[in-house]
Parts: C-alpha cells; structure tokens; sequence
C-alpha cells in the first residue's frame, strides 16, 4: 500500500433532463459519445492518464447502465489492489436516509470513503463533460500557487459568460469575486465544475455546512470558503471542453469529431480515452455502399449509405439506407431504405424500413419546448419505429411504436410519441 | 470441464515465406483485428477449460506480447490461468524443443501436477470453432486411447498434402495416417487437435522420450495406430490452416463471406482477443470502401476494394488498394496503388508506390521507411 496524493470523487448521479428520451433510462453520464464511447469515459480515462487511481463514483439517478459500465474498472486499468474505481450510491443510515441533494451534499456523505484513503488533495469531477485534462498538472498550479481550493476555468465568449457560474481572478489566478450567472458579467472565465480542495479543508467544510439544504459547491461551499479567508485560486484550463448537456450540443460536439483534423482529437497515441469494449470483430463495408466524412464503431456492417455521420459497434444498416448528419448508438438496426438527416438514435434503437427521419418544416416541440429546440429527431433506447412512416423535425419518439401511431402514416414536426414515460 | 489445454504454437512454416520472418505463425494478423491463436484460446475458453498452456519457441515476441493477460479470454481465474512455456535449461536438459512430443516431455511436469483427467491438444494455426466437450463425449463413447479431429478438405480449399491424412473405417476408427503424403490417399486431414487421456498421455510420452523419440504424430500417432485405439472426429463447420501465404490470403479473404463472418462475428459463443481500445475507423470526404472488412483506428481517405484492414492502418488520398490485405499500424501515403498484396504490419508506404502481386499468388509487401511521428 502507498499513501494516495490525491483523489478524485466523481459526481454521476444527474439525469440530464435536457438530452430528452436519451436519458430517459440512464444517467447522462451513460450516454454514448462518439460512436464506440460514453460521455463517463472521458474523465475516468483522464483520471487514469493523470495518474490518479482512485475514483470514487457518485450515481443516483437510474445507475443500473453506469454500474455494468464500470463495473470493477477494467477498462480504465482502474480495478486495482488498493484503490482502484469505486460506485458509491446514496445509503440508509440507522437514524435517518436521504438522497444526495447537491453537489457538495453528495460529497459529505461520502466523508467516510476519503477519510479511509487519507490523502492531501481531493479532485471533484463531474460526468458530463467531453474533454482532454491533465489533472496532475491542476494539482501542480494548485500546490505552487499554495491554494486552498482550486477551481478550473474555462474562457467562454463573453455574450454565452451569463449562462455559467464566473470568477474573477487576477494573473497569478487568486480569485477575488464569484458571480453565479450573472446578467452583466465581468468576467469570461466559466467554472467548469472541477475542482481541487487541500483535503483537510474540504472536510471541515463539508461537515461545517452539512445541515445547508441542496449544498452545492459552486453555490454554497466554494464562495463560504472565500468569505472566511481561504485561498481560491482559478486554473485557466487552455484545450478543448465540452458541455453536452443539451440536444443541440450533443449533437454538435459528435459532428465536430468527423472533421478532417477535429479540434478534440481522439486518434491521439499518448492521452487514450477507454472504454468498455466488447469484444467486437472488425467492421464490414458490403459492395454498393457508400461511408464519407463519417466514423464508424467495430462489428457494424454497412450495406446502405452514410454521410456526414457518427456510428456506433454492432449496428446494422441496410441497403439503400441513407443516413446524414446523424448519431447511431450501439446496436441500432437501420432497416432497407430508411432515410435520415439529423437523427440521433439510442442504443437499440430498430428502424422500419422506407421509414423518413426529419421530414417537412421545423415546428416548436408541443411536448416540451425547454428540450427540444433543435431540427433534430431523437429516439429514445430500445425504441422500434414499423415500417413505411415519416417522421417529422424537432420530434421525440421513445418506445415500442406501431403504423396507428403515427396519423396518414406521419409524425409531424413538433411532435412527440412518448410510450414509457411513466412507466 | 474435466480437461486441461495445449496449444502447439512453437513450430514455424516455410511456406508463410518472408511473413514469419517476424512471427510464428500462431501470431499472424487474422481477419482485422485477431490474431490466429485467438481461435484456438477462444474455443478453449467457450469449452469452459480453464488451464491452458501455450508452448512457443520460434520468433515468440509477438505471440508473448498478445499474451500478455489471460483476461481477454476469460482465464484469469482462481482455478487454472493461461501458462505461456518457453523451452529452458534445466538440470538434465540443454536442448530446445525437437519436436511437439518433446516440448510436451519438456513440460510433463504441467501434466502430472494437473488433476483433470483428460488433455485437450490443439495446434495455434487453425481458424475455427469447435467445442471440444463435444470431442471428448465422442472420445468416451468411442472408449478411445487417442481422439484426432478430421475435416474433409474439399477440392480448392487447400493442398491436402500439407496436412496429416487420415483413412477412417467404421465407428471412426483410424485405420491409417499419412504425414505430408506426396499422394493422398482420401482427403480427410487431421487438423491437429487431439483429445487423449492425462495418464496416457504421460505414458506415452515418457516410453517416447525413452526411445528418443520427438514427434507426437510421427512417433506417437503413426507409431501407436494398431496398437491403441485411434478415434476420429469429423468437424463439419468450417476449418482453415493458415500455415501457407495462399492459404493465409485465402482465410482473411474468406470474411469478405456473409456465411464465414456470420458463423464467426455472429453466432455464439464468441472469438476473443486482446483488446486495444482504438478510435472508431473514420472515413474522409473522399472515401471508397466496398467489400471489405475494416478495424478500428483506421482513417481512410482513398479507395479500398475487396480487401481486409487491420487495426490502425492509414490511407492517404487518391490512393487506391484491391483485394489486399493491409496487416496493423500501416501508413499508405497519397497516389499509391496496392493489388493483391500483403502488407507487412508496421510498414510505411510513401506516396506514389505501386505494388501488385498475381490473382492467388499475393505479393508480400515489407517497406520499413521512416514515419514522421508524434
């Protein structure tokens, strides 16, 4: 056994209410991301690659997914004699239970799983976010600026600086001021939600405030800290980052993968991202199909077409299928002749063949306009669509659907056919 | 299970050419992203045998290295595990190994200190399924002293000379067997998997090596065909040895097949190997690729026809390539023109090279240029 310098707790229970019927059975850390991968893979991968091996996994909401995801950690080389990843969901204790209401809530009543690791620092992670990160160099900022509390920044264009929490820092980092979206913001420097505290620090805050309901660190912990004299420092994090926390910029940061040479680069030898591969043969490419500008997961076969689009392993497209600008997750089947452009298709996802994704005009989502606002059409997991239907813009489809579903054989824009949502 | 496994993947083939120049040939690349050993593993791991042993001798770099865990097929357990033995000097032997009957010898110790009554043995250069559980039910009911799994090679599949032939009577009793036969007799050839008793097996070992013998099928089968009972079981799925550059070509181009890849990716239970978590293979705007098979981190930017991709293999522009086989971590630059090669793993073409071999008769490719790399 060696004393562990730092590690990392990882907030993975949210359910990430606006990527719609993609998270309608698993958290949104479970989602795919870029064909083979999960939205999860990127900072557990960037955890293992900076050196930090002991990983704690915050889940809650439906973690059924994230659990046989992570399972003993092997993918990430995490499953280790001491350390290692660890699930940790919210527990019954003898006088009272609850589920973790916030951030920093979740944090505490974990208390017992870093006080039995001891180490100096504690990283805090959360699950949604696609990026490249070298915490070990955060930590190095973090020691030499001799901070009680770390916060990683991130530079946003001042007009999109109001829909995030900032700081206002000075050069050497030491952070003056907090603004929680601010209508007027003064500065462009957007917390991305991960954060270095010196362990003992954290701990006695954690317990200082823990009757503080819904505490969260961004909120109530990170500016009390400030107030009471503690030394918060903003590491300006230079690379790549993405919040896929909406349809829209989900379904952008996958398309931005395709690019000849894509701003976040997932082809790159030294900084790995893993994942739970099954083991999938090679993929296969039938005589009369077409693949451009696309990327494609292991064990599909394409018998159809595809342009301009992100496939996942195992999925089957048919002949003369026509598939543009769209996301197919994992095990998708696309039957002969369907066509789609802008579609993003959930693992399991059957489609009818002749079927039409993303027909006619854009309309505002009567089902829920907060979700969806996008051109997009979004199946929801193991969701069938029967043959010969159309489908329109900006819709959601989530379960078993059969032809008396869909009025002359049409979804029309702006609909949605939600099967499963309460179960 | 009640059996222990053996997998010969020692021996080298003349006939692989400047291909084993770098591996033995259980090691060799197979259909995008296997490795021909892996079929073995993975039938043995599928038969829910847990104690395999791997002997390797010859050019054994690249097989060690895709050992290198036993869990890619499952054998990382408490009981049993997956054993690599290489020849070694010990008190009373210098030597390498001098035959498949001595390397067996060399490690008999592995077999007398195993408690499962019988030894399943398979050769690393065979592509196939095959449950032995069901061998070894037909090796009981047969009561047999040695079992040998036969599969009929029909015309054009393969050089039957090449292989062991076997004249089987009735009830599968062996009646005769030829080595490498300059005429064969039948076309019935034994694929080098053997089910045999644990105690007999060292008995018969231990008089051969007495005998100064070396050779399991030579001293043992040959020798042994009147006085034990020889069992034959016929494998009726498909079977390919890969120990020849055509047939190497021929396999990897037989997964261009719905039929193979649907008995092999689709059906239960599954082929393992190592897994090495590359990038999905991307395409560019002006990719081409038909009727070929293509594993993950590739990035493809020409034409790529009738033709088997391994893992990490680059295609420059304008490029194109026809009924290939382009092995791992190849880089093809722009304008280069490859028909009926085989691409060496670790090559890196430059623009402009054309390359084309005959129909059949495939041209092995080794160009070790300088990669500019990060």
């Amino acid at each position: 056994m060696i004393k562990k310098e730092m590690i990392a707790m990882l907030l993975a229970g949210g359910q990430g209410s606006r990527l719609g019927v993609l998270t309608s059975k698993l958290a949104k850390p479970a989602v795919a991301f870029g064909g083979k991968y999960k939205i999860i893979d990127f900072p557990l991968s960037n955890c293992i690659n900076s050196g930090v091996d002991t990983v704690g996994v915050l889940t809650q909401y439906r973690p059924l997914r994230l659990n046989q995801h992570i399972g003993i950690g092997m993918p990430w080389d995490l499953d280790r004699a001491f350390g290692g990843v660890q699930v940790l969901p919210p527990y019954e204790r003898a006088d009272n239970a609850e589920w973790y209401s916030g951030t920093a809530n979740a944090i505490y009543q974990n208390l017992e799983y870093m006080e039995y690791y001891d180490p100096d620092y504690v990283l805090i992670l959360s699950g949604d976010h696609i990026y490249k990160m070298d915490y070990e160099v955060m930590l190095d900022f973090h020691k030499s600026s001799k901070a009680d509390v770390t916060i990683a920044t991130y530079q946003v264009p001042i007009e999109e600086a109001s829909r995030f929490g900032v700081v206002i820092a000075d050069e050497q980092g030491v952070i003056s001021e907090f603004e929680e979206k601010p209508e007027h913001p003064r500065s462009n420097k957007a917390s991305m939600g991960i954060y270095i505290f010196n362990w003992k620090v954290l701990r006695q805050a954690l317990i200082d405030m823990k009757d503080v309901p819904n505490c969260d660190f961004g909120k109530h912990i990170i500016p009390a800290l400030h107030e009471n004299g503690s030394k918060c420092c903003a590491y300006d994090f230079k690379g790549y980052w993405k919040d896929v926390g909406t349809l829209g910029s989900y379904w952008e940061a996958n398309m931005e993968l395709i690019d000849i040479i894509p701003e976040f680069n997932l082809y790159e030898e030294f900084w790995r991202i893993y994942t739970k591969s099954d083991n999938l043969p090679p993929q296969y490419l039938a005589p009369g199909s077409t693949v451009k500008k696309s990327i494609i997961g292991e064990g599909t076969e394409v018998y159809g077409n595809v342009e301009n689009s992100v496939i996942g392993s195992n999925v089957y497209i048919g002949k003369d299928a026509v598939i543009k600008n769209s996301i197919i997750m994992n095990n998708a089947v696309i039957k002969d002749g369907a066509v789609m452009d802008k579609a993003i298709l959930a693992e399991g996802v059957e489609v009818g063949k002749n079927v039409e994704l993303g027909v006619g005009e854009y309309a505002d989502s009567e089902y829920s306009s907060k979700v969806y606002a996008f051109d997009l059409v979004t199946v929801g997991e193991k969701s069938v669509i029967p043959d010969d239907v159309k489908v329109g813009k900006n819709t959601a489809i989530l379960g078993v659907t059969t032809k008396e579903e869909y009025p002359d054989g049409l979804l029309a824009s702006g609909k949605a056919i939600i099967k499963e949502a309460g179960e | 299970m009640r059996a222990i496994g053996i997998i010969l993947a020692g021996g080298n083939s003349q006939r692989m050419g400047d291909l084993s120049a770098k591996r033995a040939v259980a090691a060799m690349p197979m259909a995008g992203c296997y490795r021909a050993i892996d079929f073995a593993l993975s039938s043995m791991s599928n038969s829910h045998i847990q104690k395999v042993a791997v002997f390797t001798q010859y050019n054994s770099r690249s097989l060690n290295e895709h050992l290198n865990s036993s869990k890619w097929w499952d054998f990382g357990r408490k009981q049993g595990g997956l054993y690599i033995f290489t020849p070694t000097i010990t008190a009373t032997n210098s030597y390498w190994y001098k035959g498949t009957a001595d390397s067996l010898y060399q490690n008999i110790d592995f077999l007398k200190n195993a408690h499962e009554p019988y030894v399943v043995i398979a050769s690393g250069d065979g592509v196939y399924k095959l449950d032995y559980n069901k061998v070894l039910e037909d090796h009981i009911a047969k009561n047999a002293d040695i079992t040998i799994v036969t599969k009929d090679i029909k015309p054009g599949e393969d050089d039957i000379s090449r292989f062991g032939v076997v004249k089987v009577g009735d009830k599968g009793r062996v009646l005769d067997f030829e080595e490498k036969p300059l005429v064969a007799e039948t076309n019935t050839a034994s694929i080098g998997v053997y089910v045999v008793r644990r105690r007999q097996l060292i008995e018969l070992l231990e008089t051969c090596a007495a005998e100064g013998r070396t050779d399991f099928v030579k001293d043992i089968l040959i020798r042994y065909k009147n006085v034990k009972k020889i069992n034959a079981y016929k494998l009726e799925t498909y079977w390919r040895n890969i120990g020849s550059v055509e047939s190497y070509y021929r396999t990897n181009m037989d997964f261009l097949n719905p039929e193979v890849r649907n008995f092999f990716f689709h059906q239960q239970p599954g082929v393992y190997t190592k897994v090495e978590d590359l990038p999905p293979a991307k395409y560019n705007s002006d990719a081409v690729a038909v009727n070929s098979l293509i594993a993950s981190g590739s990035i493809i930017n020409g034409t790529v026809e009738n033709s088997v991709l391994f893992k990490k293999v680059y295609v420059g522009n304008n490029t194109v390539i026809k009924n290939s086989i382009i092995m791992n971590d190849v880089h093809i630059g722009d304008n280069c023109y490859i028909e009926n090669c085989i691409v060496e793993s670790r090559d890196t073409i430059k623009a402009n090279t054309t390359h084309t071999g005959e129909a059949g008769k495939p041209k092995i490719v080794i160009e070790k240029n300088f990669r500019y790399t990060l």
